[in-house]
This record gives C-alpha cells, structure tokens and sequence, in this order.
C-alpha cells in the first residue's frame, strides 16, 4: 500500500509544481462560472446549480482528457516509467496511484467552485441536497472521463494522439445520450437497443444522480466504467511498457 | 547470487535475447559486454522484473523472477540506460520519493540520505531540480537511487556511458568499492571499464552469450588487447 501513497504523493505534487495544476484550474473555473452564467442562471429565477452542472459532461470532454493525457504518455517518452516500474511496486499499485491522483485534483478543481454553491446559497435557499448529489455525479463522471484518457494515454506514447483519442472516447459517450442522437437512433433501431445505447452514456446516469436521487445503477455504472478502463489500462501498460 | 537459465525474449520478429544462462555470486563484477542491439539492455530489463522473458527463468538473491518480481526489485539497485527520473523534481524531492516506494522512512531515511548525498557527491545540487541538471550529475542522482536502499545486488546498464574522463573515474571507483559485499552486473562496450572494474566478463552478441570468462584470462588466450579480443569474437561470428 505505501507504494501506492508514494506513487499518489509523487503525482499530486507534480501537478502542483509545474504550471500545469494552475493553467487547468484558472481555465475550468473560468468556463465552468461562464457557462453556468450564460446559460441563464438570472433569468431562471431559480435557486439551485442546474446551469451550473449541466455544462460540466461538455467541458469535461475537453478538460479531463487534457489532465489524463500526461499519465503514461510522458513516462513511456521519457523513460521515467523504467524507474517507476523497477522499484518494488505492482502495475496496479502504480496505475491506481496515478489514477487516484488525477481524480483528486479533478476533486479540488471541483471544490474551488464552491464560489458558485455560495452564490446561490446566499440568494435563495436551495435544496442542500440537490447540490451535494450534484457534486457527486460531477466526480463520478470526472473519474469516468479520467478513467478513459488514462486508458488511452497507456495506448499511445504521443499526448496528442493520447488526447485526441480520449476526447473522441469521451464525446461518444456523451453525444450517445443526447435526445437529438436518440430520437435519429430510434428512426431505424428498435427501441429495445436505443434505450440500451442510452444507459451506456453518461447523461442518463449523471441527469438522474441530479435529480436527487441515488439509485444503485447509477453508481454502479460510474464504478463498472472506472474499474474496467483502468484495467484495461493496467493490462496495455504491462504489455507495453518495454516497448 | 544470480542465476540465469536459457532466457529468451524476442520483439517481434527481432529476437533480442537467445537463450543466455549465466551464474553470479557475491562479490563478483560481471562485465556485459557487447556490440550496440546485443540484447545487453533486454537481458538487464528481465532482471530487474521491468519485461518478461518469453521462456527461461532466473531467480536474484533467491527470489523467482517470475514467481515474485516484487521481491526482486526490493533487493536490487537498478540503474536503467540513460538514467531516466522525473524532471520537474528537485533531487532532494526525487530521493525522497525513492525511499517513500522503497519503505525507509524515519531515522534510517536521514542516514541513506546523509550516506548516499555524499557517497555520490551530490551535495552541490541536491535543491536543484533534475531537468536542469548536466548529464554526469544526472547519472550520479541515477547511482543514488540504486543504492539508496544499499541493495545486495546491483545491475547497472552503462552507467558511465557519455560522461567525461574524472567521472567515469569516480563511477568505476565507486563500484571497486562496493564489489567486495555486492553482487554487481555492469553493461558496457568501453573495453577499459571491463578491464578497470569487473572481475569476469561475459561478451554477448546478437543476443547470445559467446565468451564467459575473466579478462586477464581472455588477454592471455588470445595474446592481444581485449579490443582485438572483442572484435574477433563478435566480427567472427558474424561471417
């Protein structure tokens, strides 16, 4: 275990050094209050955060796959991956060391936006627990996005290939739940595997964790999705870590 | 210490390694010594439990390297080709993390610290970040990771390669002076190194091992320099 916390410790801090960390946060902060601004949070006239999360699956899209990026790519490029993978420590232990970091400060991206609970919190009185199942849908995803760019950034040794990939990986699995691409599905599928194809997105699942209720299904799905990319992840990492 | 039996590994179609079997005990300093793309790096890797041998097996310090690769890395110090590290950490920040994944925590990581800053002469940089570093320091810190935890066995795959002529110096004197308590595998195609510091030499080529002996013994054989020695026994085997 303490492999993995050498590992999580390394990485979190890495982020912190470099200007990474502080590019991503100013840049999600930014767009994240934007949007939700933008897209009527005035004239809704309703104290609660829907604007604000129902841009977070687009923007994590783009911003998610931006942090998994890095994950293996860059230690595959520069070789720090033959030290990394030489100490006494499993594939696994240091994949979900990785992982787990990523996710930690999606989670503290995801915290700094308290600017906005406190916003609304002051100007009306919000249902507290709408914005807590709100955040909650909001990490899972960012662990689900996460989960893929790290298995993507395991495939490839070239970032760019790495983000690109993940982003259509990610793009597909939002646009699959859109009600546009369901009601074009439906002109030629059966109903049956249209509405299969719509559990497989994330909007259904993120859409009903926000509406306040936590159903299993819905933490089960982000849970399946984040385990099986990972392993996957972990499984193309030991294969290809030599090469 | 060491015992390698009929390891194999290919790339593709590329067979790196074919079949070398070797055995190394304590206190010994084998030279791997070969042409560039003799499968010196490959064989080094599958030691250290960084790939997996298609067949064959080996086992360091008693520990099977397929049956418990962790075991293996804790005991051996490995210093990888070009000696990668995270650039953005500070060399203080980078150790720190060797020992956190290496389990010396307290007062023993103050004294390995202490020891190996040092044993390596990496006082001057120790604050400075790793990217910035040249590449005889970069090397050194490299060193200072693979001993950090003072491991019974050492594979060290050209660890004086690219450096200039007092480093490579201070290098081979740093690994004369651990070869009596370690058990220590060197890769090199510098022929003066083999000579300098290794106390048995293996030559391979084209991923088989062709000579196992001890340097004087091969000078004596062939009565030359064992740069002719080398070149006659990797070009004859080629033709």
């Amino acid at each position: 275990m303490h492999s993995f916390w050498a590992v999580f410790k390394r990485e979190l801090k890495s982020y912190f050094t470099t200007p990474l960390a502080y590019v991503f946060l100013v840049i999600f902060l930014f767009f994240s209050g934007y949007l939700a601004f933008k897209q009527g949070f005035f004239e809704a006239r309703q104290a609660d955060m829907r604007t604000f999360f129902m841009n977070l699956p687009l923007l994590y899209v783009f911003m998610v796959p931006s942090t998994a990026m890095r994950l293996w790519a860059e230690e595959r490029k520069t070789g720090s991956i033959e030290l990394l993978l030489t100490l006494p420590i499993t594939v696994t232990q240091a994949v979900l060391g990785k992982f787990f970091a990523a996710w930690f400060f999606l989670a503290i991206a995801l915290a700094l936006t308290f600017p906005m609970a406190i916003t609304v919190c002051y100007l009306g009185q919000p249902d507290v627990g709408l914005i807590i199942t709100g955040y909650l849908g909001s990490f899972l995803m960012a662990g689900g996005f996460l989960a893929i760019g790290c298995f993507f950034s395991t495939v490839s040794k070239n970032q760019v290939i790495a983000f690109v990939l993940s982003v259509v990986a990610a793009a597909l699995l939002v646009f699959a739940g859109m009600p546009t691409t369901l009601d074009y599905l439906s002109t030629f599928l059966p109903a049956g595997l249209v509405s299969a194809i719509e559990s497989m997105s994330f909007r259904q699942h993120f859409e009903s964790i926000q509406t306040g209720v936590l159903e299993f299904k819905d933490l089960a799905y982000f849970l399946l999705l984040i385990v099986g990319w990972i392993a996957a992840s972990a499984i193309v990492l030991d294969e290809r870590k030599g090469a | 210490m060491i015992e390698v039996k009929e390891l194999r590994r290919s790339f593709g179609p590329v067979v790196a390694v074919d079949g070398i079997s070797f055995q190394v005990e304590k206190g010994q300093v084998l030279g791997l010594l070969g042409p560039n793309g003799a499968g010196k790096t490959t064989a080094m890797r599958m030691l250290a439990c960084f790939i997996r041998p298609d067949s064959g097996t080996a086992s360091v310090a008693g520990f099977d390297i397929l049956q418990n690769p962790v075991e293996v890395r804790r005991c051996i110090g490995y210093l990888a080709e070009n000696s990668p590290a995270y650039g953005e950490m500070t060399v203080g920040g980078f150790l720190n993390f060797v020992c956190d994944a290496r389990r010396i925590n307290g007062s023993k990581r103050k004294q390995a610290l202490d020891r190996i800053v040092s044993m390596c002469s990496i006082e001057s940089v120790y604050h400075q970040t790793i990217e910035t570093l040249s590449k005889g320091y970069m090397r050194r810190v490299g060193l200072a990771q693979a001993l950090i935890h003072d491991p019974q066995v050492l594979i060290l795959d050209e660890p004086t390669d690219g450096l200039d002529p007092n480093q490579k110096h201070e290098v081979r004197r740093l690994i004369n002076k651990m070869a009596k308590d370690k058990c220590i595998i060197v890769s090199t195609h510098i022929l003066e190194e083999v000579e300098a510091v290794c106390s048995r030499t293996i030559i391979i080529s084209e991923g088989r091992i062709l000579v196992d002996s001890k340097p004087e013994d091969l000078k004596q054989k062939y009565q030359c320099s064992l740069d002719e020695v080398f070149r006659k026994i990797t070009k004859g085997r080629r033709t």
